[in-house]
C-alpha cells in the first residue's frame, strides 16, 4: 500500500486515494482525426520508470493532483497541483 | 511412541502444571511450554506423517521453519489445521491432534507407500491422475496427504485491525532487537519492539513502561509492502471468545526498520535424515534453554560448523548424555576440540551421518569419512537423537519482500543482501553471516531417493536431480515441478542446502541460481487475521432512506440495489413477489401509487459557469432549456459509450440541478469533479452532490392530480400550467420543497422532494390524501416493469460498456449537437458507426412462453454464433402476452421479422421484432 504525499493534507495510506491514470494525456480538439482521438482514448506509455500520473484524495480534501512516481521502485519522487507542473512540490518523505 | 521418560532436566519449583490431550491422550505440560516442548517432554517422537509417503516424522525446530510438527488444533467451529506446534503456547485443556496417519499417527498402515516410493517422483501427481480427471482423484488424494480439518462452520471469534505509525519498528525480540529498541526509545522516537513467541531474549518489562514503546509479543512480521508499511499478525494473549479479539492485523507505517529476525539453522541432507529424533541443534539447545526439556537420551551431533560445539557442551553440561560430535569439517579449531574432551565428547572430524536407522524413531546413525572417492569407515552409533547443523540462514525475508536484493554467498553458504536498502536496518545475526569456514553438508553417497530436502512435501535429492534430467534450469520451474519449498513452511528449512543441491544437479555454481521469490506473508496467516471486522452485517455499508421505517411496516420486502436497500415489492400474506409485483404495475396503471424514489441521484452546480458546464456532459443541448423546466439527458464517456442518464433543471441563473440514476450518483458527481479539477479549472462552478439531502416521492397514476392538488391547497395544476417536464421549487409542510412532473412508468407522475427529514410525514400524507382512491405503495419491480413496456431505458441493464447513443434511438440529438461534448468525437469513429450494431428493439412472444432475460437471440438466415440478447422482459399488463426489450444486430432493419429464442443451449420460443413501446404509443397518459 502506497503512501501518497497529498500536497494538501499531506502523507496517507492509499486507501484514501483513487488512481487517475496517465497525467500527461492532453484532451485533442473535435477536428482531431481518428487516429489522434484514439490514441488520446487508449494509447497509453507504460512507462518503465519515472512515471507522471493522476491521483484523487476522495477520501480525504477530495482534489486532484499529479505524482511522479518510479514505476520499479513505486518511489514517489515529486507531487504538484493539477495544471501546475512547473510548480513542483519536493514530497520530502 | 514414547521412549523413557522423563525428558524434562529440570522443572522450577513454582511451575504450574498444563494438561493437555494429545490424540486422546491426556498429557502435562507446565506454563511456558510451546505445544512443541510440552510433547518432548511428555516423550512424544512422531507427531505426524509425511506428504506423499507417510513416513514418521518428529519435531525437527522450534520456530517457524517447523516442517513436521503441523497439527490439528481444537475442534469443531473453533478448529485450526496445520498450527505448528513449535509456536503454539500450551494452554489448559488444549485439543492437539495428529493431521494424518490411519488407523494411527504412530502407526499408519499407508506407510506402505514408503515401500514402492520410487513410483512417486516429481512430476507423479501430474503425470498419473489425469484420466478422466484429476479432480476424479482429488479429494481422495488431498485427505491421505493430511491437511487438517477446516472449521465446521463460520468462525465464532472475532478479530481487529489496527493501525499505527512509529519511527522505528524492530522486528524480533532477541538481544540485538532489544538493543536497538531501547536505543531507539532513548532517542524519543516511537517505537514498535516485535517477537513471534511468547517471551523476548532479556527483560522487557522497562521497555514496555515507556510511554513511546509498544512491545508485542507472539506477533510476527507477515509482509513488508510499499512505501514501508509491515503488517504484524498478532495471537492476542488470552483472545478469543467475546472479551477480547483472538487475532490482530497491524499495519504498521514505520520510519525505519530493524531487522533483528535472528537466522535459521539449516539442516544436513544424507540418506533418511527424516527419521524421527533428528532435529535442528539449534532447535534442541532452544527447548533445553526454555523449557529445561532435553531431546533425548543419547544424543549424536552432526554439524558442518562450529555452532554445535557450543550446543554439544551445554547439552552435556545439563547431563544429557551426548554421544559423540560429527563435523564434516577436516579439523576444527583447536578450543573447540579441547572443550569438547573437557567433557567427555568424542569428536569424529572430518565425518558426516550418510545413513540412519530406526523404523518409528531413530535408534542409529552410521557416519563416514569424508574425503576420496565414496565413504570409507563407516561406523554406526547408536542414538535416539541426532542433532544436525549446516550452518546457519540469515531470515532475510522481508528484506527480500522490501525489494531488497540478496545474493548467494560463496563464502558464507547462503543468501544475503547484495546493496543496503535504504530505510532497513539490519541486526544481529540476520546481519553478519558467521564467516568461519563450512564443511560439507549434502552427502555425496547414499541413495539420493532418501535423502530429503523438502521435510514437508516429500522432496528428494532424486526429484531434483530428475527435473534437471528433465531440462528444467531455473529454480522458479525446479521448485513449481517439485514443489520444493511450496508447503506451509514455504521452504524456510534448509533453502542454502536445497540450492546447492540444484547447483550440483546442474553442475554449476550456487551463485549463478538465484531464489525464488519470497513473497508475503512470513508465515500463514488466517483468514480471520486479513479480514478483521468486514464480515457478515459489517461487510459493506447498509444504505437506507428515510423511508425505510414505513415501507418495512407496510410489508415491503427489501432487496440491494447497488448499495441501497429498497422495497422490490410489497407482496401481501401468500403473495408471491411476481404476483405482488403485476398487483403493483395495475395500481399504477389504473389507480394510483406511491414509489420511494430517494436514492435518485442528486447533483447541484452552483456558479455563473453552471449551465455551460453541464452542457459539456450531455448528448442534449441544454442551452435551449427554459427555466425551471427538466429535460432528459444521456451523458457518455470519453469513448462515445452511455455512461448515465436522468434530467437537468435550470434552478437560477447560477444553479443547475441533475439528477442521475440510482446507482450512479456518486460516479456521475465523482465524474463532474473529475472533469471540473482537471479540464475545465477555469468554470466557476461547484460541485455539490445533494443526493442524501433529499427524500423523493413518486406519485404515480391518474388520480395523482386530484391528490397532488390537496397537498398542495389552491395551487393551479393543470396540465397547461405544470405540464410534463415541468418543474416547481414550491413550499411543502412550511419548507423548501422541489416537484418534478417527470414520468418513468408512462403514467402521469410527480415526483416531489422534500427535505430528508420530512420523507415520512409526505409519505403518511400522500398515503392520507390518497386514501379514498385506494392509493398504495409500488416496489422498485413494478416501476421497472412499467417502464420496461414504454421501452424506457434502464442504463446497465438494456446498455453495456458498448453501447453508443444510436444504438438505443438517440442518434439524432448526439449528432445534431454541435458542442465538443464529452463522448462526441467518438461518436463519429467507425466502429461506433458500423450498420451492424446491435440496437435497442422490442419483441413480440410469438408463443405463450416468457422470454428470458439474458436469453440470446437469432435471426432465421444468421451465420453468427448470436444477433443480440434480450435486456428486459416481462408479461404485458394489458393483456398478459410476452414482451421484451433486446438488443439486436442491425435490429431497427429487421422490424417484423422472426427471431428464435436461445436459451439455457437451446430454442425456447420465438418472438416478432417490433419497436420497443408496448403501451400508450402516443404518450397520452404520461401528459394528460
Amino acid at each position: 500500500m502506497l503512501y501518497i504525499p497529498c500536497p494538501y493534507c499531506g502523507a496517507r495510506d492509499e486507501t484514501e486515494f483513487t488512481y487517475g491514470g496517465p497525467a500527461y494525456v492532453t484532451r485533442p480538439e473535435l477536428s482531431a482525426s481518428d487516429r489522434e482521438w484514439t490514441e488520446y482514448l487508449y494509447h497509453r506509455q507504460n512507462t518503465e520508470g519515472p512515471y507522471r500520473e493522476r491521483w484523487l484524495h476522495g477520501f480525504g480534501c477530495g482534489r486532484w493532483f499529479n505524482v511522479l512516481r518510479d514505476t520499479t521502485t513505486n518511489e514517489i519522487q515529486k507531487v504538484y497541483p493539477m495544471g501546475g507542473s512547473d510548480r513542483l512540490i519536493e514530497t520530502g518523505r | 511412541m514414547s521412549a523413557r521418560g522423563p525428558y524434562r532436566l529440570k522443572e522450577r519449583a513454582d511451575a504450574v502444571p498444563v494438561e493437555f490431550r494429545f490424540d486422546g491422550r491426556a498429557l502435562r505440560g507446565v506454563e511456558g511450554d510451546t505445544v512443541a516442548s510440552a510433547l518432548l517432554a511428555n516423550g512424544v517422537r512422531v507427531v505426524s506423517r509425511s506428504f506423499k509417503f507417510h513416513r514418521p516424522r518428529g519435531i525437527f525446530s522450534a520456530g517457524v521453519e517447523e516442517p513436521n510438527a503441523l497439527v490439528q488444533l481444537h475442534t469443531g467451529v473453533h478448529g485450526i489445521p496445520c498450527a505448528r506446534a513449535t509456536l503454539v503456547p500450551l494452554t489448559t485443556g488444549l485439543e492437539v491432534a495428529s493431521q494424518a496417519g490411519w488407523p494411527s499417527v504412530s502407526f499408519d498402515v499407508l506407510r506402505a507407500i514408503d515401500g514402492v516410493h520410487s513410483v512417486f517422483a516429481a512430476g507423479f501427481y501430474n503425470r498419473t491422475f489425469m484420466w478422466p480427471s484429476w479432480h476424479m482423484y482429488e479429494p481422495i488424494i488431498r485427505k491421505l496427504a493430511g491437511f487438517g480439518r477446516a472449521p465446521t462452520g463460520p468462525d465464532p471469534d472475532r478479530y481487529e485491525t489496527r493501525h499505527a505509525h512509529c519511527d522505528v519498528l524492530v522486528i524480533g525480540g532477541g538481544t540485538a532487537g532489544i538493543k536497538a529498541a531501547r536505543t531507539a526509545a532513548a532517542g524519543g522516537q516511537r517505537v514498535f519492539l516485535v517477537e513471534q513467541h511468547e517471551d523476548f531474549g532479556a527483560d522487557v518489562s522497562t521497555l514496555e513502561a515507556l510511554p513511546n514503546t509498544q512491545v508485542l509479543a507472539r506477533t510476527t512480521a507477515v509482509g513488508y509492502y510499499d512505501h514501508d508499511l509491515v503488517a504484524l499478525a498478532q495471537g492476542v494473549a488470552g483472545g478469543g471468545g467475546a472479551a477480547l479479539p483472538r487475532e490482530r492485523l497491524w499495519l504498521v507505517r514505520a520510519s525505519r526498520v530493524v531487522l533483528a529476525t535472528g537466522a535459521l539453522e539449516q539442516p544436513l541432507i544424507f540418506s533418511n535424515n527424516d527419521r524421527p529424533g533428528i532435529m535442528l541443534a539449534g532447535a534442541a539447545l532452544q527447548y533445553l534453554r526454555r523449557h529445561g526439556v532435553a531431546p533425548g537420551r543419547e544424543v549424536v551431533l552432526a554439524t558442518n560448523n562450529d555452532s554445535a560445539y557450543h550446543t554439544a557442551r551445554e547439552l552435556r553440561l545439563a547431563g544429557v548424555n551426548v554421544v559423540a560430535l560429527v563435523d564434516s569439517r577436516e579439523s576444527a579449531h583447536r578450543a573447540l576440540l579441547q572443550e569438547m574432551r573437557g567433557v567427555g565428547i568424542a569428536v569424529h572430524g572430518h565425518c558426516m551421518p550418510i545413513n540412519t536407522q530406526g523404523f518409528g524413531a531413530l535408534s542409529g546413525v552410521t557416519i563416514a569419512l569424508l574425503g576420496g572417492k565414496g565413504a570409507s569407515n563407516l561406523r554406526r552409533l547408536a542414538c535416539d537423537t541426532l542433532l544436525v547443523s549446516g550452518g546457519w540462514s540469515p531470515t532475510l525475508h522481508l528484506f527480500a519482500q522490501a525489494g531488497g536484493k540478496l545474493q548467494f554467498s560463496e563464502s558464507g553458504r547462503t543468501f544475503e543482501p547484495v546493496a543496503d536498502a535504504p530505510r532497513i536496518e539490519i541486526v544481529g545475526s540476520a546481519g553478519q553471516i558467521p564467516r568461519g569456514e563450512l564443511g560439507e553438508r549434502v552427502s555425496r553417497v547414499g541413495n539420493t531417493a532418501r535423502q530429503w530436502v523438502d521435510l514437508r512435501h516429500d522432496v528428494t535429492v532424486s526429484d531434483i536431480e530428475l527435473a534437471v534430467r528433465e531440462n528444467f534450469t531455473a529454480v522458479e520451474h525446479i521448485k513449481r515441478y517439485t514443489t520444493l519449498g511450496m508447503s506451509v513452511d514455504q521452504g524456510k528449512l534448509g533453502q542454502a542446502p536445497a540450492v546447492e543441491v540444484i547447483a550440483r544437479a546442474r553442475g554449476i555454481q550456487p551463485a549463478e541460481l538465484g531464489h525464488t521469490t519470497f513473497r508475503p506473508p512470513f508465515v500463514p496467516v488466517t483468514l480471520g487475521t486479513m479480514v478483521g471486522r468486514s464480515v457478515g452485517a459489517l461487510y459493506a455499508p447498509n444504505r437506507r432512506t428515510s423511508l425505510y421505517g414505513l415501507q418495512a411496516a407496510a410489508g415491503a420486502l427489501f432487496e440491494d440495489f447497488g448499495e441501497w436497500q429498497r422495497a422490490a415489492a410489497f407482496p401481501r400474506p401468500g403473495e408471491a413477489r411476481e404476483q405482488a409485483m403485476a398487483r403493483e404495475v395495475q395500481r399504477i396503471r389504473h389507480g394510483v401509487g406511491v414509489y420511494d424514489a430517494s436514492p435518485l441521484g442528486k447533483i447541484e452546480l452552483i456558479g455563473p459557469d453552471a449551465l455551460d458546464f453541464a452542457d459539456r456532459f450531455y448528448i442534449n443541448n441544454l442551452k435551449t432549456l427554459h427555466m425551471r423546466r427538466a429535460r432528459y439527458g444521456i451523458m457518455l464517456r470519453e469513448t462515445g459509450i452511455i455512461f448515465d442518464d436522468g434530467t437537468v433543471v435550470v434552478l437560477d441563473a447560477d444553479r443547475v440541478l441533475l439528477t442521475t440514476t440510482s446507482s450512479g450518483a456518486g460516479r456521475v458527481a465523482a465524474w463532474l469533479e473529475e472533469w471540473r479539477q482537471c479540464e475545465w479549472p477555469q468554470a466557476r462552478v461547484v460541485v455539490m452532490p445533494v443526493t442524501d439531502q433529499w427524500a423523493t416521492v413518486a406519485l404515480t397514476g391518474q388520480h395523482a392530480r386530484a391528490i397532488f392538488e390537496r397537498l398542495q391547497p389552491g395551487c393551479d395544476v393543470s396540465n397547461e400550467a405544470f405540464p410534463h417536464l415541468g418543474f416547481r421549487a414550491t413550499t411543502l409542510f412550511g419548507r423548501e420543497a422541489r416537484i418534478y412532473r417527470v414520468s418513468f412508468s408512462g403514467e402521469l407522475t410527480y415526483e416531489i422532494n422534500v427535505p430528508s427529514d420530512q420523507g415520512p410525514q409526505l409519505w403518511t400524507a400522500l398515503l392520507e390524501e390518497g386514501r379514498s382512491f385506494g392509493i398504495g405503495p409500488y416496489g422498485v419491480d413494478a416501476l421497472l416493469h412499467a417502464r420496461m413496456e414504454k421501452g424506457f431505458l434502464h442504463i446497465g441493464a438494456d446498455t453495456d460498456g458498448t453501447t453508443v447513443p444510436d444504438d438505443v434511438g438517440f442518434g439524432k440529438p448526439a449528432a445534431a449537437k454541435l458542442r465538443h461534448y464529452i463522448g462526441k468525437r467518438s461518436l463519429q469513429l467507425p466502429e461506433n458507426m458500423r450498420p451492424d450494431r446491435l440496437q435497442l428493439v422490442g419483441l413480440a412472444g410469438e408463443r405463450a412462453a416468457a422470454l428470458p432475460v439474458g436469453s440470446h437471440l437469432r435471426l432465421a438466415d444468421s451465420h453468427e454464433a448470436t444477433d443480440g440478447w434480450v435486456t428486459s422482459a416481462g408479461l404485458l399488463s394489458t393483456n398478459g402476452t410476452p414482451v421484451a426489450i433486446a438488443m439486436l444486430r442491425a435490429g431497427r432493419r429487421q422490424t417484423d421479422r422472426s427471431v428464435t429464442v436461445h436459451d439455457g443451449g437451446r430454442i425456447v420460443t420465438t418472438a416478432r421484432v417490433v419497436a420497443p413501446l408496448f403501451y400508450d404509443p402516443t404518450g397520452g397518459r404520461m401528459n394528460a
